[in-house]
């Protein structure tokens, strides 16, 4: 242990503690803009400066760690001084849009620029003239709003693995950009948007689509529906000032209503019937093929879109599940449509996602079209979604419970653990342990894929059968998994795994790209409970056994993996380049 | 045999009358029987002036100075011979440069090995791996006083020392070649003139620290140098001094080079290690410092070219010789690149010590065209400006700090009544903006707007307030930049404030600039008096903005002009003013 003094309060810490998180335990707040818990420092903003005696340099309190005997000074005169100067220099090269920009009210540079009393612009404004790169559909890079800190590059290359986004020139050109300047729907960028879940001002956001749902929900003609996923109704109440992992599916299903949608649908059904079309192709593939195991989840399309650019070699081994957001879409175009006579065409369905990519995976092959129009028309984030509500002046919090539209809404528990990572994988075994034994999972809890860990590996009976499973969230660390695989499979060894999950985002969809900002492993942690606490409180917890969904095999598609599923809820992969250029 | 050298240079600048000199030596070594045992070079530089013919015998270290014709047979008959010195011929009073690190260069062939090792090439390295542990050789390092001569001074020693006792299977040793500060080639000269000698110092530095591996970074503008470090390396594998087994012994060190792509900010050991590794060449945050965790994470020493090409004489005549040179804290020699208005602009390896006066007027023979010396900048863009009457403090690390400039690698520009102290900081500053990484914001954007405001005082359009705000600035970018570079960017600023902010209020103020050097405030006209109405300047002028007859008289148009000065400097009658 390393004993200090931080503003003359002695502090004990881990050997390795930082400066920074060394002066929380004696609740001082050092500002920085650069530094994300998620992230290890890259000490480029200069903000959180501080003094030690006896050295006459600053230091940075995001990367130095707090060695014996140090005495730091956190705030004085000249310390808040020069950290003022380097705000108001980010300032002049920053634009002053922050009443159109896409963080108003919600920007840490504004937050620090407010916090430090910043009242005139003190040097002359040298904001770069670059456009946005708004290329992806997913995600809106505006260079001019960037302060360089760093957080987009370091996650889209050390926790994605991705490398769409680096540094590009240098000095005061400096910026943000996929390598040799082409735009990132050329570049390797999978619209995970973990870039701007980690951005603190505007210059990384998703691009928003509020106004042409507005418009469609308005328009006469259209018959508009709406389908929330799993890890919104945990997280939206964040944007109303309500406690991170508060379940408000409820006063979604309201809300939603009370904006106009004509039907409110829930991607948690979609999720259940997703579970029985890939428990059942796992477990075809688990007695009838196992060379053609391991089974891989599909349902992330920021994942898939990975697998298509950087391991189409599994590509066989990929589910040809879509994702629920895509069968919701195809089942409401084809089987809401039939059963409530609306013409298809007429349909318009926006879904509500924690996420940026399923902006991309609207079209992202023909098989998005199965209904014979596109099968989901808008995706929205969680952030869209809480801004459409204030904009409709909706007191959200007071907003009384209501249900769904039955047909397309209801959910078991093993649906609404989706939203975290771990949950596909949880949920698929709870039914197709059901599938070959008759029976039920000795601990309906799989606890070995539960948890934050970059990769979780664990083996399930079966009915005698050894199921072995891993989970990854965080696109770096499929690579652990991966490599597994591809060396069993070279040498002819025994396969290490016999189904797989990965979901793109850390802590899966409740981390996602789309959630509110500030996104943190706490926040992670209490939006996870939320949904495990959803799932403990149905009385159904197997997704077979989801009432809606018999009567919609039983009604329209048949057997699981038949014919008509596969029309409507299959998909295919191939491999794509990961530059486009 | 060792071979006398006789190095023979004529120090009047404008003639070189060795040629036939040079042959009367030979002639006379071979009717004597001695020319198995002499060697005569002419050289472009002694570094010193206005002594006619001077001969430097090595390994005598004797100057003889103003030598004629019939003083040949008597040099070889009685110094190269018998090792008398010929009184009459010493040349007293001169200060004299002190060469350790340019020991060899211009000497010896650098490309070949033979030439280093008949030079006592190498001998330190077997010392080091036979006679030696490493722990000795670091100890020897301490006793020299040897500080790194990159710009920062830390001893070497003790960088070594960290290194040593760090963890690590692998280790690594590293040859900061990357040279950038305007003007300056110390480095440049030593790896093309004498590259075994930073190959032997990276080996004992290798074997010191417990590396198997080193590798030098050179800028790759340097093509000359990177040749040389290749045929050398290739020699010294041939020769069993680089590779398994050096020698003989249990140490097995391996060279590579790697190319630096013009980017300065790679000379600070961080961003160097980045851009070995194939990444963006950018600072990142130390600690940890490369000798716990450096190139790949391993304890990684990075020395400059001239600290390593220290290291060798270092074990050839001891640590205590090398601490006899020098000042209390600052100890062996330093190689300077003085530049700018000075007579003998070049290379000059000095004693710690030595005033900074010496070596302008007595080395480098004065101020150019006999004018008044302004002042003397060190460190580079990192450093400041000495003025005039500080010339007399010698040179050291700490007594240029307290001048508020640095060491730095050895840049020197001399400057005189015609520079302006503005327009040179701003030059400096210019730089450091060119060449900041864009990394942190203090330097990326505190420097652009600082240079923004230099250009509002050089364009006669600052306020008072707009020196304080360069203030501001540059008090922020010394405490809250992540690296060197940025944290010095504004010393050349800062240091011209100190000692010229009249020169900053003139311009600001009065709207004029002393030197005549800030285009904005100079403005050209004829004196209808002086003018003999030649029409040199209207001729001469390339943009014809002084229209006029021979029989009506010439006039500037002050629309057209682009205060070039040529008509300044053509004009026999001085009638050209410059207000």
């Amino acid at each position: 242990m390393i004993n200090a003094i931080i503003n003359g309060h002695s502090v004990t810490v881990a050997e390795g503690t930082t400066i920074l998180e060394a002066a929380e335990k004696v609740q001082v707040k050092i500002p920085t803009l650069c530094k994300h818990p998620d992230l290890p420092p890259t000490a480029s903003c200069g903000i959180c400066i501080v003094k030690a005696k006896g050295n006459n340099k600053m230091l940075r309190a995001c990367c130095t760690p707090i060695a014996e005997g140090m005495d730091i000074i956190t705030h004085d005169t000249e310390i808040v001084n020069v950290r003022r100067s380097v705000i108001e220099l980010i300032l002049s090269k920053h634009p002053n849009e922050c009443l159109t920009c896409g963080r108003n009210g919600n920007c840490e540079l504004q937050t620090l620029a407010e916090d430090f009393g910043i009242r005139r612009e003190s040097y002359q404004e040298c904001v770069s003239t670059i456009s946005s790169d708004t290329s992806t559909g997913s995600i809106v890079l505006d260079p001019r709003k960037c302060v360089l800190c760093g957080r987009c590059v370091n996650v889209c290359q050390n926790i994605q693995d991705v490398w769409a986004l680096s540094f590009v020139e240098r000095g005061i050109e400096t910026r943000i950009s996929p390598a040799g300047d082409i735009s990132l729907s050329e570049s390797p960028c999978v619209r995970c948007g973990q870039c701007s879940a980690h951005c603190p001002t505007g210059a990384i956001v998703e691009n928003d689509e509020t106004q042409k749902v507005w418009q469609n929900i308005q328009n006469p003609d259209n018959y508009c529906v709406v389908q929330i996923a799993p890890a919104v109704r945990v997280a939206v109440g964040e944007a109303f000032g309500m406690k991170p992992g508060t379940n408000l599916t409820k006063k979604i299903y309201a809300a939603l209503k009370r904006m106009g949608f004509k039907a409110v649908f829930d991607t948690n059904f979609s999720a259940d019937v997703t579970i029985v079309e890939e428990a059942t192709e796992f477990v075809t593939r688990f007695t009838t093929a196992p060379g053609s195991l391991p089974l891989i989840t599909s349902c992330c399309p920021a994942w898939v879109d990975f697998m298509e650019k950087y391991h189409s070699d599994l590509k066989d081994n990929f589910s040809t599940c879509k994702s629920p957001q895509a069968m919701l879409g195809a089942l409401a175009k084809t089987y809401f449509a039939e059963k409530n006579n609306i013409d298809p065409k007429k349909l318009f369905m926006v879904s509500i996602m924690p996420c940026t990519a399923k902006k991309y995976e609207l079209s992202r092959s023909a098989e998005m079209f199965a209904s014979g129009t596109q099968d989901v028309d808008v995706a929205l984030t969680t952030r869209e979604l809480a801004r459409m509500i204030k904009q409709a002046g909706i007191d959200f919090k007071n907003l009384p419970d209501e249900e769904p539209d039955h047909l397309l809404g209801d959910y078991t528990g093993a649906a609404t653990i989706f939203g975290v990572t771990g949950g596909v994988m949880e949920a698929a075994l709870r039914t197709a342990y059901e599938y070959v034994t008759g029976g039920k999972l000795k601990n309906i809890e799989v606890q070995d894929v539960r948890g934050l860990a970059g990769v979780k590996e664990g083996v399930v009976d079966v009915g005698g059968h050894k199921v072995k499973v891993a989970v990854a969230h965080g696109l770096k660390n499929v690579e652990y998994v991966l490599s597994k695989i591809r060396t069993a499979k070279k040498e002819g060894t025994e396969l290490p795994y016999h189904f797989v999950e990965v979901m793109a985002c850390p802590g899966g969809c409740v981390g996602g790209g789309g959630q509110p900002y500030g996104v943190t492993d706490e926040l992670r942690k209490a939006r996870t409970e939320g949904l495990y606490c959803d799932d403990r409180d149905q009385v159904i917890r197997y997704s077979h056994e989801n009432p809606y969904v018999k009567k919609l095999y039983e009604e329209f598609l048949g057997k699981a993996n038949g014919e008509k599923s596969h029309h409507l809820l299959h998909t295919n992969y191939v491999a794509r380049p990961e530059y486009q250029k | 045999m060792n071979k006398t050298i006789l190095l023979i240079k004529d120090t009047a600048a404008s003639s070189d009358t060795t040629k036939d000199l040079k042959a009367a030596f030979e002639k006379t070594a071979r009717e004597l029987g001695m020319e198995d045992s002499v060697q005569v070079v002419r050289v472009s530089d002694l570094g010193i002036y206005n002594q006619g013919v001077v001969v430097k015998i090595l390994p005598n270290d004797l100057i003889y100075g103003h030598v004629k014709p019939e003083h040949v047979e008597k040099i070889l008959k009685v110094t190269v011979k018998e090792g008398t010195p010929i009184e009459d011929l010493i040349l007293r009073n001169v200060v004299s440069q002190t060469r350790i690190v340019l020991r060899n260069c211009g000497v010896i062939n650098p490309e070949s090995i033979e030439e280093y090792i008949s030079n006592q090439g190498y001998t330190s390295l077997a010392k080091c791996l036979l006679d030696m542990k490493p722990q000795d050789v670091i100890d020897e390092v301490k006793k020299s006083g040897l500080r790194g001569r990159g710009g920062a001074g830390f001893p070497t020693w003790m960088k070594w020392n960290l290194a040593r006792t760090s963890p690590g299977d692998q280790k690594y040793v590293i040859c900061n070649g990357d040279e950038g500060d305007p003007g300056a080639y110390m480095d440049r000269s030593v790896l093309e003139g004498d590259p075994h000698s930073v190959i032997e110092g990276m080996v004992i530095a290798g074997y010191a620290i417990g590396a198997k591996q080193g590798f030098f970074y050179i800028r790759a503008e340097y093509p000359l140098a990177i040749s040389r470090i290749e045929t050398a390396l290739k020699q010294a594998y041939d020769a069993g001094l680089l590779g398994k087994n050096i020698l003989g012994s249990d140490f097995s060190f391996d060279l590579e080079i790697r190319l630096g792509a013009g980017a300065f900010v790679c000379g600070e050991e961080t961003a160097l290690i980045a851009s070995i590794e194939g990444k963006r060449g950018t600072p990142r945050p130390r600690p940890p410092f490369p000798s716990d965790k450096g190139l790949w994470d391993k304890p990684t020493i990075i020395n400059n070219v001239e600290t390593l090409a220290n290291i060798a004489v270092v074990f050839q005549k001891g640590g205590d010789f090398f601490s006899s040179i020098g000042t209390e804290k600052s100890k062996g020699t330093k190689v300077f690149a003085v530049t700018g208005k000075v007579e003998h602009s070049g290379l000059v390896e000095i004693a710690m010590g030595t005033p900074i006066r010496d070596i302008v007027y007595n080395i480098c023979g004065g101020v150019l065209n006999g004018k008044k010396i302004m002042a003397v900048q060190t460190g580079g863009p990192s450093g400041g400006v000495i003025p005039e009457k500080y010339l007399d403090t010698p040179v050291s690390y700490e007594h240029l700090i307290e001048l508020g400039s640095i060491m730095g690698s050895g840049g020197m520009i001399v400057m005189d009544v015609t520079d302006c102290m503005v327009d040179i900081s701003k030059f400096y500053l210019r730089f450091c903006v060119d060449e900041s990484c864009g990394k942190c914001a203090p330097c990326r954007i505190g420097g652009f707007q600082m240079l923004k405001l230099l250009e509002k005082v050089t364009d006669g359009e600052a306020t008072p307030d707009d020196i304080e705000t360069i203030r501001r600035i540059a008090h922020t970018m010394q405490k809250a930049s992540l690296c060197a570079l940025g944290q010095t960017a504004p010393n050349p600023v800062m240091s011209t404030l100190r000692y010229f902010e009249e020169e900053y209020l003139q311009h600001v103020q009065d709207k004029k600039c002393r030197a005549g050097k800030c285009k904005k405030l100079t403005r050209f006209s004829i004196s209808t008096d002086k003018c003999k109405k030649c029409s040199l300047c209207s001729k001469n002028c390339p943009v014809g903005a002084i229209p006029g007859s021979k029989e009506q008289g010439y006039s500037v148009d002050q629309a057209k002009c682009i205060k070039c000065g040529r008509c300044f400097e053509i004009c026999k009658f001085e009638a050209i003013v410059r207000s």
